[in-house]
């Protein structure tokens, strides 16, 4: 009878009483705690049927950043002749940026798939948004290796630097989460911002030291545009460990660092905070 | 009126209300809403879904919900389901509720039909071990059999169906919600499902019937209740609320 037993366990714990919710902050937490197998299967899904119908597959997550590399360096390598090894620059930069305006774009998009789902059934609001970003994560690391041919090919050396790559990308997906709550929030009270988040995108873009040298945005203004973007910090920081090779001072770390988690704190509160309502509005 | 949940109560509501808020003029663009915000000028109509309901199912009743279109009927179930959280008052359920999903609303067209019975049972909060434990049974109910490995743009839409209904009914459910008649698949495959849901009644789920077919609730149900523009009509034994409902219907 342990069977039995294991299920009238279950049934006796399983009851939903509106009258004693804990904070929905937290509460969302413990939920999607609960349903990780489905977050498991959401990455699975978006990384598998993304490539399934493509010849080359996965390793068009690969291609792309090089693609965007090759004609970021035939077009603009006269330009900024002074900059040092602009292709690993360029490549630096168009990989945060692909992982970031790419996985906050499709987590927006996944919300108003999620929302079909989120009229029918309970599941936790977050998963689809989470699992997006968890997957473009995956996106990020594959997008690593070309990083690396072109470190070998224009003679970069990888220091032990390196090494802090996890941390990085632990604050890169915050940040990138953070951004991704706060948009599919709005996106769901206001569908016109799924238009004008790629036109902010497009400027957040030119704002940050991705293609053009670091130093012309210190040039404007004493570089004031750089230190009031978030992503600047992020950006830096990859380019620090991985391109320049040595172990940032501290400093960096807590500005990169407060920027990313409060980013991810303010997403994840004001979006569990209107989770309850997605369902009267979607 | 019992104003705390017994032990034998697997559905219990306390004045529940469901309020939406409709603007009263269409607000498109953020930049409307903003002036519109600062200007306070925004005023929203709101219409009640349902208004101040009181209900207590116990456990194993078989239970029917009639009413008009619009009655607020699949309000009350997205609220028992958990979808909606009421504007007012507490939702109180015990054990898992069946899903209101269509069927095989979570499928991927790319992935194959196994992939997708673990991506669908995920979204009904089942975990891997238990989809695994299932899953033999998911594919022999769902007729699939060669095709499991095959993506799922290749299915019929039939195929489709039986898949969504093999994976949503694979587990007991405590509480079963039965909206509407069944109408999946062919003849044959239509029988195994009413046998299937006849058994989970048998086992001792709970059943809330949705229902147009008067003559239905009135067979099958023993309590019913009439919701009637968001509120209860009437609330009793199943032939005196299906005859009430008659009586009050324009001949």
């Amino acid at each position: 009878m342990a069977v039995n037993h294991t299920t009238l366990k279950e049934f006796m714990t399983t009851i939903y009483d509106s009258a004693k919710r804990k904070h929905p902050a937290i509460e969302e937490l413990v939920s999607l705690w609960k349903y990780r197998d489905l977050i498991y299967q959401l990455v699975r899904r978006d990384i598998v049927a993304r490539y399934k119908r493509s010849v080359l597959g996965v390793a068009w997550t690969m291609l792309n950043p090089l693609g965007t590399m090759l004609i970021m360096v035939v077009v603009f390598s006269r330009v900024f002749r002074g900059t040092e090894n602009y292709a690993a620059y360029v490549l630096t930069g168009i990989i945060c940026w692909t992982m970031f305006s790419q996985s906050t774009s499709m987590a927006m998009n996944s919300m108003v798939w999620g929302s079909q789902l989120i009229k029918q059934i309970y599941v936790p609001r977050s998963s689809f948004v989470v699992s997006t970003i968890m997957a473009s994560m995956v996106n990020f690391v594959l997008s690593l290796l070309p990083l690396f041919l072109i470190f070998a090919i224009t003679g970069v050396q990888l220091k032990p630097s390196a090494l802090l790559l996890p941390v990085y990308m632990l604050l890169l997906f915050s940040f990138s989460l953070g951004v991704a709550l706060l948009i599919s929030t709005l996106a769901v009270f206001f569908p016109d911002i799924a238009d004008l988040y790629p036109v902010i995108l497009t400027a957040w873009m030119y704002l940050t030291p991705i293609i053009m040298p670091l130093e012309f945005y210190r040039e404007i203004l004493d570089g004031i545009l750089l230190y009031i973007n978030p992503f600047y910090y992020i950006v830096n920081l990859f380019r620090i460990l991985m391109l320049e090779g040595f172990v940032p001072h501290f400093q960096t770390w807590v500005a990169t660092a407060v920027s990313s988690f409060g980013v991810l704190l303010i997403g994840w509160i004001f979006f569990c905070l209107k989770a309850d309502e997605f369902a009267y509005h979607i | 009126m019992i104003r705390e949940p017994q032990f034998d109560t697997a559905i219990f509501l306390n004045n529940i209300s469901v309020r939406y808020r409709i603007p009263t003029e269409a607000i498109q663009t953020f930049k409307e809403y903003m002036i519109k915000l600062v200007k306070r000028e925004i005023d929203h109509k709101s219409f009640s879904a349902l208004k101040e309901i009181d209900l207590d199912v116990k456990r194993g009743e078989i239970f029917g919900i009639i009413g008009r279109n619009g009655a607020g009927k699949s309000t009350l179930m997205k609220v028992i389901s958990r979808v909606l959280i009421p504007t007012d008052g507490r939702v109180w359920v015990k054990g898992h509720v069946s899903p209101l999903l269509q069927l095989g609303a979570g499928f991927h067209p790319e992935l194959t039909g196994r992939e997708n019975i673990f991506l669908n049972a995920t979204l009904l909060g089942h975990s891997h071990e238990e989809i695994e434990n299932k899953l033999d049974e998911i594919i022999e109910f769902a007729e699939i059999g060669s095709f499991m490995e095959a993506p799922l743009r290749t299915y019929s839409s039939g195929m489709q169906s039986r898949l969504g209904f093999a994976v949503a009914t694979a587990w007991q459910p405590d509480i079963l919600i039965l909206d509407e008649v069944l109408s999946v698949g062919d003849a044959a495959f239509q029988k195994k499902c009413i046998h299937r849901m006849g058994r989970f009644r048998d086992s001792g789920a709970t059943v809330l019937m949705v229902s147009h077919s008067i003559d239905q609730v009135r067979e099958i149900c023993e309590r019913a209740l009439w919701l009637n523009k968001g509120q209860i009509e009437s609330l009793g034994s199943a032939d005196d609320v299906c005859s009430m409902y008659l009586n009050a219907m324009p001949s």
